[in-house]
């Protein structure tokens, strides 16, 4: 599975796309595939704000429940509604399968975050391959 | 590079290579590199409700009492009463410490009039050796072994599971009744033990064949080719797992465990008092002379959103901490999210209305009947009809 160019990624495994101002903020390929089946996911609300490197929410598969961590900070503009009912959703295309989005407070967040080439290289250094 | 403990190894069954080149998700259980998630978990455990499953449990221990004073240390070493089987019966058991906790739950199976196969958990199998050693060697009569490396144990689960394994097998199988046992031919190897047990809450099989790779390979891949055309999907531990709690079949470590005895965990009926004598009995026995227990094991329904796991803490609706969960997760097949906890006796009624603490948050629980979930006995009618038709 290809990581969008587009997008950039942090150690935590999240994925954001950023148009002007808003950030689109999902989970990544690799990090759906190894929680496997997700079957909940708990996130803010709409007006609420999240801070970069802290933890907005968690997702969770039947085995076990993992924080999700804010690759900015910013006041959330949009949650995705449908991952209420269908949270399997992320498992089929994660990339495509955004959580919420934050209209960011602070821009230059964005050039510390990992590129896709540096984020592939992250995770196959975490399997060992 | 401070840790100064060395990397413990971990250990592999037979049919590791196997799990690896399947790209199955492997985690370390119990110090055992284990497949937890061969094809996703969910699909994994519906298969096992509705068609069939594989798993490969070769992690489990196996520990042979033979010689003619192997029934008397069997009735002092573990609770059920042994005297009870025929030969090719098993039954469920533990082995309990002096004060009633449990050093591990069995399942004995008497192969034949001095010789018992006693089948125990993989995490705790060289507790379980030397315990078993210690409490029983001095007995006259009696010689342990410890076979635990000697089989590959899969276990062959579901409504289908029967109609899988007989297209393996020369032996009838629907003349072994639940939790009996024989030996037949799988797979074209001989003396193979099939027993119709498992862990799953469903019908199904364990065979126990040879532990060399190569034999282990061939039958856990004619096992799935078999079954294809009836749905079979190789299971994880994770599938395992969940499809244990559903039945409410106490885990070692979590139900069960050294600070927890028989009569809390509810597996009472297991422990058979009548019996003169065996380790444990008399503290069972002041237990409920006390009044019996003064917590027990509820199941319980999450009835607000939100997932109680191991661990969790239980409160009741005034604040009060009951308990914590001692293992919880979404049922993938009830699409409810289920716990097993321990409450004092006095709030653990049926309907009373719990709070499990997630994360920081309160949320509305019930306490429900168990199991979870139990198979309706026409599964097993209508397979046998399939079968005999």
């Amino acid at each position: 599975m290809a990581y969008p160019a587009n997008y950039r990624y942090t150690k935590e495994h999240e994925w954001i796309q950023v148009d002007g101002k808003i950030g689109t903020v999902g989970i990544t390929d690799y990090a759906q595939n190894s929680l496997g089946d997700i079957v909940f996911v708990d996130l803010p609300k709409v007006g609420d704000t999240v801070e970069a490197g802290k933890s907005f929410g968690s997702v969770e598969s039947v085995k076990a429940v993992s924080d999700l961590f804010a690759p900015v900070s910013g006041a959330v503009t949009a949650v995705n509604e449908d991952l209420k009912d269908a949270p399997e959703k992320i498992n089929s295309d994660a990339n495509a399968t955004w959580l919420l989005k934050v209209e960011l407070s602070d821009a230059k967040q964005v050039d510390g975050l990992l590129t896709a080439a540096d984020y592939e290289k992250f995770t196959s250094e975490e399997t060992g391959h | 590079m401070s840790d100064t403990t060395a990397p413990t190894e971990l250990r592999k069954t037979a049919l590791n290579a196997v799990h690896r080149a399947a790209k199955s998700k492997m985690v370390d259980f119990g110090g055992w590199d284990m497949p937890v998630d061969c094809c996703g978990l969910i699909a994994e455990h519906m298969a096992v409700r509705t068609a069939v499953g594989v798993f490969d449990v070769s992690h489990m221990g196996d520990i042979q009492l033979r010689g003619p004073g192997s029934l008397a240390a069997v009735q002092h070493l573990c609770m059920n009463d042994a005297s009870k089987l025929a030969v090719g019966q098993a039954h469920y058991s533990a082995m309990l410490y002096p004060n009633g906790t449990f050093v591990d739950d069995v399942i004995v199976h008497k192969l034949s009039e001095n010789d018992y196969l006693i089948v125990i958990n993989a995490g705790t199998r060289e507790k379980d050796v030397q315990w078993v050693r210690k409490t029983i060697g001095h007995m006259p009569g009696v010689h342990v072994n410890d076979f635990s490396d000697y089989y590959t144990q899969l276990a062959i689960q579901g409504p289908r599971a029967a109609e899988t394994l007989q297209k393996l097998t020369s032996t009838d199988l629907s003349t072994i009744k639940n939790y009996w046992f024989t030996w037949g031919q799988v797979c074209g190897l001989h003396n193979v033990m099939i027993a119709r047990t498992g862990y799953t809450g469903e019908d199904g099989f364990e065979i126990y064949i040879p532990s060399d790779e190569p034999t282990s390979a061939r039958v856990w891949g004619e096992v799935l080719a078999t079954g294809a055309e009836f749905g079979i999907l190789a299971c994880g531990l994770g599938a395992r797992n969940t499809l244990r709690l559903e039945a409410a079949m106490a885990l070692y470590g979590h139900e069960i465990s050294d600070t927890i005895n028989v009569l809390e965990a509810g597996l009472g009926r297991y422990a058979k008092l009548d019996k003169p004598e065996f380790v444990g009995r008399d503290a069972l026995l002041e237990i409920q002379a006390a009044g019996g227990p003064k917590r027990k094991l509820v199941g319980l329904e999450m009835i607000e959103r939100g997932i109680g796991r191991d661990g969790y803490p239980v409160f009741s609706l005034d604040g009060k901490r009951l308990g914590e969960i001692t293992s919880g997760s979404p049922s993938p097949f009830l699409k409810k999210n289920i716990a097993l906890a321990y409450v004092p006796v006095e709030n653990g009624a049926l309907d009373t209305e719990l709070a499990v603490e997630i994360r920081g948050q309160m949320v509305k629980a019930k306490v429900v009947p168990l199991p979870f979930y139990k198979r309706a006995k026409k599964t097993t009618l209508s397979q046998h009809l399939q079968l005999n038709y």
